[in-house]
């Protein structure tokens, strides 16, 4: 399977690889299409390797050093041919960041991975970092409140950009929960290694959440949003999850994460 | 002391259904986080602080043998006796010893927690000595029996109501027949019992925050005053300490304070740091007739040689523990040895083994909330990582995990075999879900709905034929 370069490049438009995330791909392919939707409106020529899979973050984080090295050499060779890797994940992203140190005794792999790293952005800070984007042009007439995603926020500094791009949606109005920047309890296989200490994590985060009295939730890693609408779902509340690009491509007119399929976001 | 940590999972769950517990760790919760972020917040070069003690510190570490060398000659040059502790049965055994040879009968102590990691207090009263701790924290959980559960604040776990029991039980003895109930009540009770110990005993024993190699001095930092007067009362003065704790010079050891105390309560500086240097000279008032320093390596230099050099840094104020979600769920003692939280989740396998901690470095969500607030920049979710990765290779870990995660590895190299797979599983579960759109529970994934929660189901087709489809139609 070649990777598919499905438009023609436009000349002095950057060819943009989207890393969709397995996450993304099988749970909530409307956070692709936002992104493929952002990324154009970004003046971007977008393509999507069909070669792609995992980060290889399950590895990574379970010691298994030789296996996210063997993801990681696929997924360079998937993408290195391209201007930029761009991932609708923090968490993701920083995977692909890390490559180079799982490469430290193969000086050929880690110079690819060297240049796979430095070209791979989180889309809503390569969205306002790399691409100057200020603004976006879609309307939410809801009341959101926004997670902060540990790895997106801490390693790769994301905190300002998603509110910045929020604050010109048509409608939303953003109200801050307290502990924005605590940990929702996810963690990769973290939440079923130790369910019970994870499960609190996520209810305090819950109730964060449902303190602000907003309707919808948002983040930018779908690890974290499952985990937060699989709570706010056993809650039984009325707080609808989406990842903050469907939002800024306008195209959260879907039930949100977790919602019963037709119901449009509304009220469960 | 004895690890517990083989146990973490089980002593987690129970911590979570402790109530009283659970009272304790929510009232003390966002206090040293908000505290802490006061206090940097009113330090504009705290970063530069900050590089400025990693330098020192990379560089103490980096040529350990030479200062601990100045500083053991220092010592001995002021009149000190300087004793080299390989292990915790040495240290335990040095201590003993000392306390014999000087005829000593009640001994006070301030808080260590190298005392606690070698037990100190348990050799001593096997000994037949009296032990008393002077730390209030540290008093409270030595009525209750307790290893400590917190580096700074070891009774961080008890509420006011806990405390005015242990000293209803223990204090009848002094003459308190009621029950406490305000905070000032309990200090004071134990402020007066505690200083007619400072006046009895005939050897203080104290940690160390830092020890400086140009002057051979111990520096401990408190607010209670405990440590004065520990050090400077009675006869004999032992200082136990790790030999990781050595600073060249006074001024190292002021940047070092400058980070500590904001690092661990927000304060700026602690209410008393104390300098000792050798025992009493001719002419002065006060201060112990014998001055001993306890170095104590118990594996400290194999993690010098080792992938976890920058654990060393600690300068063990407590704010990776004070800002790690998972700390702040379950508390110390779940798990299950002297040090806790991320810190705790390095140190406790490296000193007892990862059959016995695996479970430590596992129980982390890699959130980099302590690495964040680290004073010294330790790299705690990398060291983390390898300690997961040291265990994948020794083969510790849970065995369907590995099967899965080569599982996993396999399908995620078969690009063709995944886009099959994974449009299945996106399908079925949507499928399976049906109107609710969501699971309550799920064969195989018990773990999950464990955690109090539902999962979502996927949206029916995966992006990636969702994408094939467009283009196929945006072609056409």
């Amino acid at each position: 399977m070649t990777a598919a370069t499905e438009m023609p490049a436009t000349p002095g438009r950057p060819r943009v690889g989207l890393f969709v995330t397995c996450l993304a791909d099988i749970y909530r392919p409307n956070v692709g299409l936002a992104a493929v939707a952002l990324l154009e409106q970004a003046d971007c020529s977008v393509e999507v390797p069909q070669a792609q899979t995992c980060c290889g973050q399950p590895s990574y984080n379970n010691g298994d050093l030789a296996g996210a090295a063997k993801t990681a050499r696929h997924t360079i060779e998937a993408f290195e041919e391209f201007d930029y890797v761009v991932v609708p994940s923090g968490s993701c992203a920083g995977m692909l960041r890390d490559y180079p140190r799982l490469f430290a005794s193969e000086s050929g792999w880690r110079q690819r991975a060297e240049a796979m790293a430095g070209k791979t952005h989180e889309l809503i800070s390569f969205l306002t970092d790399v691409r100057g984007m200020a603004a976006v042009q879609a309307s939410f007439g809801r009341v959101v409140t926004y997670h902060d995603s540990c790895h997106g926020l801490r390693a790769l500094r994301i905190k300002e950009q998603p509110r910045r791009l929020l604050a010109s949606v048509d409608g939303l109005e953003l109200r801050e929960m307290g502990d924005s920047e605590v940990c929702c309890g996810f963690g990769g296989t973290f939440c079923v290694k130790y369910p019970e200490i994870s499960g609190r994590m996520v209810a305090d985060k819950a109730a964060a959440i449902t303190a602000t009295g907003a309707d919808v939730v948002l983040g930018g890693d779908l690890g974290c949003l499952l985990n937060i609408a699989g709570r706010l779902g056993r809650e039984g509340g009325g707080v609808h999850v989406y990842h903050v690009a469907e939002v800024l491509a306008g195209i959260a007119d879907v039930p949100g994460l977790g919602d019963p399929p037709g119901s449009g976001g509304e009220p469960r | 002391m004895q690890p517990l940590s083989h146990a973490f999972k089980e002593r987690s769950v129970q911590a979570l259904q402790d109530e009283t517990l659970q009272v304790a760790l929510n009232r003390a919760k966002d206090g040293f986080a908000v505290k802490r972020a006061r206090a940097v917040d009113g330090l504009p070069e705290f970063d530069a602080l900050r590089d400025r003690a990693v330098a020192i510190r990379n560089h103490t570490l980096e040529h350990l043998d030479h200062y601990l060398e100045r500083y053991a000659d220092a010592v001995e040059r002021s009149g000190g006796r300087v004793h080299w502790a390989s292990s915790a049965e040495d240290a335990r055994r040095i201590v003993v010893d000392i306390c014999r040879a000087a005829g000593a009968r009640m001994i006070t102590k301030g808080k260590s927690m190298v005392g606690e990691e070698v037990g100190v207090n348990d050799a001593l009263e096997e000994a037949g000595f009296e032990v008393v701790e002077t730390d209030l924290g540290e008093y409270i959980i030595q009525l209750a029996h307790e290893p400590p559960s917190h580096i700074i604040v070891p009774a961080v776990h008890k509420t006011r109501g806990q405390i005015a029991d242990l000293f209803h039980e223990n204090h009848q003895k002094y003459g308190l027949h009621r029950k406490l109930s305000e905070v000032p009540e309990m200090v004071n009770e134990a402020r007066q019992v505690l200083r007619a110990k400072y006046l009895a005993a005939d050897v203080g024993i104290t940690g160390a925050n830092f020890l400086i190699a140009e002057t051979g001095t111990n520096v401990i930092v408190t607010n209670e005053g405990n440590g004065d007067l520990t050090c400077s009362l009675p006869r004999v003065h032992i200082v136990t300490a790790g030999i990781e704790k050595v600073v060249p010079t006074a001024e190292d050891a002021t940047t070092l304070l400058r980070l500590l105390a904001r690092s661990a309560t927000g304060q700026d500086l602690t209410t008393y740091t104390t300098f000792s240097t050798g025992p009493k000279r001719s002419g002065d008032t006060d201060g112990p007739d014998e001055y001993h320093v306890v170095l104590v390596d118990s594996g400290r230099s194999s993690m010098l040689a080792d992938d976890f050099r920058e654990m060393l840094r600690c300068i063990r104020c407590g704010a990776c523990m004070n800002h790690c979600p998972v700390y702040g769920a379950i508390g110390g003692h779940a798990y299950g040895w002297v040090y806790p939280g991320p810190m705790g989740s390095v140190l406790t396998p490296l000193s007892v083994g990862l059959k016995e901690a695996g479970n430590l470095p596992n129980a982390c969500t890699l959130n980099g909330h302590c690495a964040e607030v680290c004073p010294v920049r330790i790299p705690l979710p990398d060291l983390l990582r390898t300690l997961r990765h040291r265990e994948y290779q020794l083969r510790l870990g849970l065995k369907p995990l590995r099967w899965g995660l080569a599982a996993w590895v396999w399908f995620t190299s078969h690009p063709r075999i995944y886009r099959l797979g994974t449009r299945v599983q996106a399908r079925m579960l949507a499928l399976l879900a049906g109107r609710k759109g969501r699971f309550t529970r799920m064969p195989l994934a018990g773990s999950w709905f464990k955690g109090g929660r539902d999962l979502p189901a996927p949206q029916g087709e995966t992006f990636m034929a969702v994408w094939k489809r467009r283009q196929r139609e945006r072609k056409q």
